[in-house]
């Protein structure tokens, strides 16, 4: 029976594929890699590598701490390399309209009770409760794909990280 | 033909390979040991069995899933929610210059019933039409029993995430899904869940790539996350997916493990626009006016990620979305 090996990709290990034209234009195909765009970026910055209409999928690359955020919206964290603390805290006050699109950074840590703490390994997706507040952390660079709603921090750098020829 | 069930289902006798023919419109079908025959007034085709009940079986499970499936060059279906076109060589260019093509629209419970009972019907009891080919038995010969257990599972779809009380659970040997023969190396912990008392249904978090790697099916995407509209759908492959997809909305896909090569084609006439190569952190959107199947060497773990707005297909008929998500 064979062994299989399962094929990540990582900061530091990435293979990238690519669009092969036949009759086409590869910018349609908006083609990244999200390894070789949380290299490029800096911490905590929320680079969409996805995006349908208003929804998208943010690229993350968590190294530190980062600041607070409150979403109007459940929003998805996957791990994808590294490892990721997540706190989350019940704001005392609304902080953010719940019709509002994507999380807001807030000035500092927010009052309120806190809900707890997830510690996120390679492959483990954790739930960003609506209207609910949290703080990432990573002890050394990792990334997260967080599925969410184009906000006011995402960053559109398509030109920069997708194929172009 | 008798009407078999509260939805008209024509049927009849079952030939002498054990197998029943089935009618919807003026579209005919029938089985032997190795093929399926289909007939409409302008045209014949016959296909292999196998290939054709992997396909049968993705659009009954995905209720005709997102616009076109297609179950070869030829035949498919179309999903205008709540109706469905069923069509012969209407996107095949050959098939249109010589008039051969073929469509008729049926309500979708109406389709839906007919194909559920062909599916029931045409897989014998070796065969699993969403399994790998490496793990099941054969489609072929004449009828032997069935394997209703298999095509009539429940395609999951979680309503906020998987694990969260209440929600679609995780995946456990004692819940009768075993690590995948292709995924002994996946780590199975759990993420470490620390939750103050009274946030139990939001401090919540799972293993995606432990669920996935327990998943008993190729090429079926379940929703995992939702966040309005946005769909979290991942699947695992392996071998080629069984059908062509015509997209009616921008899809995109996120190689989470391992490689998959799509072919790409024009949406209306098949002819072939490019190649994608996607491998493991890769991520691609597929237009909305193209067809695409994929071919995965080894068993990967693939994130398909959807807008399920119901409006999308109309806003690009009217030019109010673009068939590309992004220009730049």
């Amino acid at each position: 029976m064979a062994e299989y090996q399962t094929v990540y990709g990582s900061l530091a290990n990435f293979t990238k594929g690519g669009v092969e034209v036949i009759n086409d234009d590869p910018k349609n195909y908006v083609f990244s890699n999200m390894f070789d765009v949380a290299n490029r970026s800096k911490p905590w910055e929320k680079v969409a590598i996805g995006k349908n209409l208003e929804y998208v999928v943010e690229c993350i690359r968590a190294e530190g701490v980062s600041e607070w955020r409150v979403t109007p919206h459940d929003e998805f964290a996957l791990v994808v390399d590294g490892e990721v603390v997540i706190d989350l805290i019940d704001p005392s006050a609304s902080l953010v309209d719940p019709s509002a699109s994507g999380s807001r950074a807030l000035p500092g840590e927010p009052e309120g009770k806190k809900m707890g703490r997830v510690t996120a390994g390679h492959g483990h997706m954790t739930l960003l409760p609506a209207g609910r507040c949290y703080r990432m952390s990573a002890s050394s660079p990792s990334v997260v794909l967080l599925q969410t709603i184009l906000g006011p921090d995402t960053i559109e750098r398509w030109a920069e990280i997708c194929q172009k020829y | 033909m008798t009407e078999v069930s509260e939805v008209t289902v024509l049927t009849g006798e079952a030939n002498e390979h054990g197998y029943k023919p089935f009618s919807i419109g003026e579209f005919n079908f029938s089985r032997d040991e190795h093929f399926v025959h289909v007939t409409w007034p302008s045209g014949t085709h016959v296909t292999a069995a196998e290939p054709f009940l992997k396909a049968l079986m993705r659009d009954v499970a995905w209720n005709f899933f997102y616009g076109t499936v297609n179950f070869d060059a030829v035949l498919g279906t179309t999903n205008h929610y709540g109706n469905v076109d069923l069509f012969a060589g209407r996107f095949n260019e050959a098939y249109r210059k010589a008039e051969l093509d073929h469509m008729e629209n049926f309500p979708h419970d109406e389709i839906k019933a007919t194909f559920t009972a062909m599916l029931s019907d045409w897989t014998n009891a070796s065969f699993d039409p969403f399994a790998a080919p490496m793990e099941t038995g054969s489609a072929y010969g004449a009828k032997l029993g069935n394997n209703d257990a298999a095509v009539t599972r429940t395609r999951v779809t979680a309503n906020r995430m998987v694990g969260i009380p209440g929600d679609e659970p995780i995946r456990t040997d004692d819940s009768g899904y075993p690590v995948n023969r292709a995924f002994h190396d996946v780590d199975q912990s759990a993420p470490l869940v620390e939750v103050e008392p009274g946030y139990e249904n939001e401090v919540s978090a799972y293993n995606f790539f432990a669920y996935l790697s327990r998943s008993d099916v190729t090429w079926n995407p379940s929703v995992v996350s939702v966040c309005k509209d946005s769909l979290y759908c991942p699947t695992t492959e392996e071998f080629i997916l069984p059908i062509i997809h015509g997209n009616d909305r921008v899809e995109w896909f996120i190689q989470l493990s391992d490689e998959i090569i799509w072919e790409v084609e024009d949406l209306k006439t098949g002819t072939p626009r490019a190649k994608v190569v996607m491998k493991a952190g890769d991520c691609a959107s597929m237009p909305a006016d193209i067809r695409h199947r994929g071919y995965s060497p080894k068993r990967s773990m693939l994130l398909v990620w959807e807008n399920n707005s119901p409006a999308i297909p109309d806003m690009i008929a009217r030019g109010e979305a673009s068939v590309v998500p992004v220009k730049f």
